[in-house]
């Protein structure tokens, strides 16, 4: 199978590879995917109060296709906010990396890592305003 | 270094330059049809093809007349299951195989069991892909007609106890079939001393042509009789009509004969190749398993797991060098190897498996930068994967709760 110019150069120069500390409160981490499904994606996001995603990293366990997505969604949500990137169609990373309809499937998993990594940081927030409300 | 590597020699090999140049007359001024019994053109054609039936018996230890041409090794075993059965329906109709063959087996074994024309045992094997000879010897009832075991795995390189098999089927009078396309020209075959009945192999795996194979069918003690699947002018004793393609066959033999006098030269070279290659690599990296049994495998077979990085992607990152994975995203079923599965290895390290599979023409320098850049890239996915970093961090991947579709 011949990968595209853009799967190519995600595969290759990937932006945004790396970790935040979990424990940071303004970071939400989602995990999707399964080893013995052969992809496992971890995104992480940073929000800001607003609700503004200021800056991300990546790491993934599968095909060149499911790594340039990934790669691809890091860039595509820095500077929206959390609703914006919420409504991230997995079909505009398809049509972004010219991905054959075998791979649509690593398209679903980043739109499903972003929904997870925004439903984390919404939930840690809660925790950390109820601890908050406590301690008040 | 810019240059392609190839390291795929399980999936077809380099055409020998020596087997060319044997094969080329026979495209031109030599065209004959070998059944052309009443003229020079035609006798031509046919001394060319004996020889090469001579030169591919004397490989093997058999016949030439026990040598029957086919398009390649899919055919041979097509004919050898379907025509065994076909023929010996009188007899019974019970095949006993094992999951690890290739699909040319398995798919013609399926499509005699939804027909109805047969019954079909799966033997278990080993986390080596071994075959048990004692399950041989326990799935035999007085309704199996063949056994067909392969000679050597094509994915994992596991070399089948074929010859303590065909003492078994013997003892019970039933038919032994080894699909030997990986195995004929890499390893000492000898049809007689190992009591071969039906064996297929193919030109290409052994730098010969495309297009030409062989199954070898057992003429005396027993005679082994086979309902032909293609009929027509009736070549090839009846049991394969068509013309014969002249300079394949001519291929076949020129690759037989030299198989036969570099066999001991070059599989020690080429075990040499391998296990520097496996050193150069597994003392680079940790968490990196051997797939398929660790002795008694193809000279020239390397199959090894990448924990924590996907294989297509690996396969990506070497692309000046060919190889191949059992990972999922590179079959068309999108299931990773059977083969893997059927060894008990995990579908989360089959989906990290590449197999390397050096041959004739790769060098000392070949594997050396082979060994380099899978070591660099296996580091850099590494750090791209966060099974890598949960499993540094000491989260166990296993009991791990993912988030599954």
């Amino acid at each position: 199978m011949a990968y595209s110019e853009k799967v190519i150069d995600h595969y290759e120069n990937p932006r945004n590879v790396g970790s935040f500390t979990k424990d940071e409160p303004n970071v939400g981490t989602g995990i999707v995917g399964a080893p013995e499904c052969g992809d496992v994606m971890k995104l992480q996001l940073k929000i800001s109060e607003q609700g503004v995603i200021e800056d991300a990293r990546f790491k993934t366990f599968g095909c060149g296709s499911a790594i340039a997505s990934s790669s691809y969604v890091t860039e595509l949500v820095k500077g929206k906010t959390i609703d914006d990137a919420y409504g991230i169609r997995n079909t505009q990373i398809v049509a972004e990396l010219h991905l054959p309809p075998v791979k649509i499937h690593c398209s679903v998993l980043a739109e499903d890592a972003i929904k997870a990594a925004i439903s984390d940081w919404k939930a840690r927030k809660g925790t950390t305003s109820e601890v908050e409300k406590k301690a008040v | 270094m810019t240059r392609r590597i190839y390291m795929d020699n399980h999936a077809t090999t380099p055409m020998d330059r020596r087997v060319l140049d044997a094969m080329l007359p026979y495209f031109t001024e030599k065209f004959g049809n070998p059944g052309s019994r009443n003229h020079a053109f035609g006798w031509e054609a046919e001394a060319a093809v004996d020889q090469a039936r001579e030169q591919i018996a004397t490989l093997i230890n058999a016949k030439a007349k026990e040598i029957i041409f086919t398009s390649g090794a899919t055919e041979s075993d097509n004919l050898a299951l379907k025509g065994v059965v076909e023929f010996y329906k009188e007899k019974g109709d019970h095949i006993v195989t094992a999951p690890t063959e290739h699909k040319a087996i398995l798919d013609t074994c399926k499509a005699l069991e939804r027909k109805g024309s047969a019954r079909v045992t799966y033997l278990p094997v080993d986390r080596f892909g071994l075959v048990d000879p004692d399950d041989v010897r326990r799935a035999i009832t007085d309704k199996t007609i063949l056994v067909s075991l392969m000679y050597a795995n094509n994915e994992i390189g596991t070399i089948q106890p074929i010859h303590e098999i065909a003492r078994i089927t013997r003892e019970r009078g039933v038919l032994f079939h080894t699909d030997a396309t990986q195995g004929v020209g890499k390893l000492p075959v000898d049809v007689e001393a190992m009591g071969i009945d039906l064996m297929s192999f193919t030109a290409h795996k052994i730098y010969g042509p495309k297009g030409a194979g062989a199954l070898y069918v057992r003429a005396r003690n027993p005679r082994v009789r086979l309902s032909p699947m293609i009929d027509g002018g009736g070549q090839e004793r009846g049991m394969r009509s068509g013309t014969l393609n002249v300079p394949g066959i001519v291929g076949l033999g020129r690759a037989c004969e030299l198989a036969g006098e570099l066999l001991e030269s070059e599989g020690e070279q080429i075990l040499r190749l391998r296990e520097k290659l496996r050193h150069g690599i597994m003392s680079r990296l940790d968490e990196v398993y051997l797939n398929g049994h660790p002795l008694q495998r193809l000279p020239g077979n390397l199959n090894l797991s990448f924990a924590f990085v996907e294989g297509e992607s690996l396969l990506m990152g070497l692309k000046d060098i060919a190889v191949s994975s059992g990972s999922a995203c590179t079959s068309a079923t999108l299931e990773p190897s059977y083969v893997l599965k059927a060894l008990g290895v995990g579908d989360e390290l089959a989906h990290t498996s590449i197999r390397f599979g050096l041959g004739r023409f790769n060098t000392e320098e070949e594997v050396a930068h082979v060994a380099e850049r899978v070591v660099q890239e296996v580091t850099r996915l590494r750090e791209m994967s966060p099974l890598y970093e949960m499993a540094k961090e000491g989260i166990d991947l296993k009991s791990y709760n993912w988030a599954r579709d």
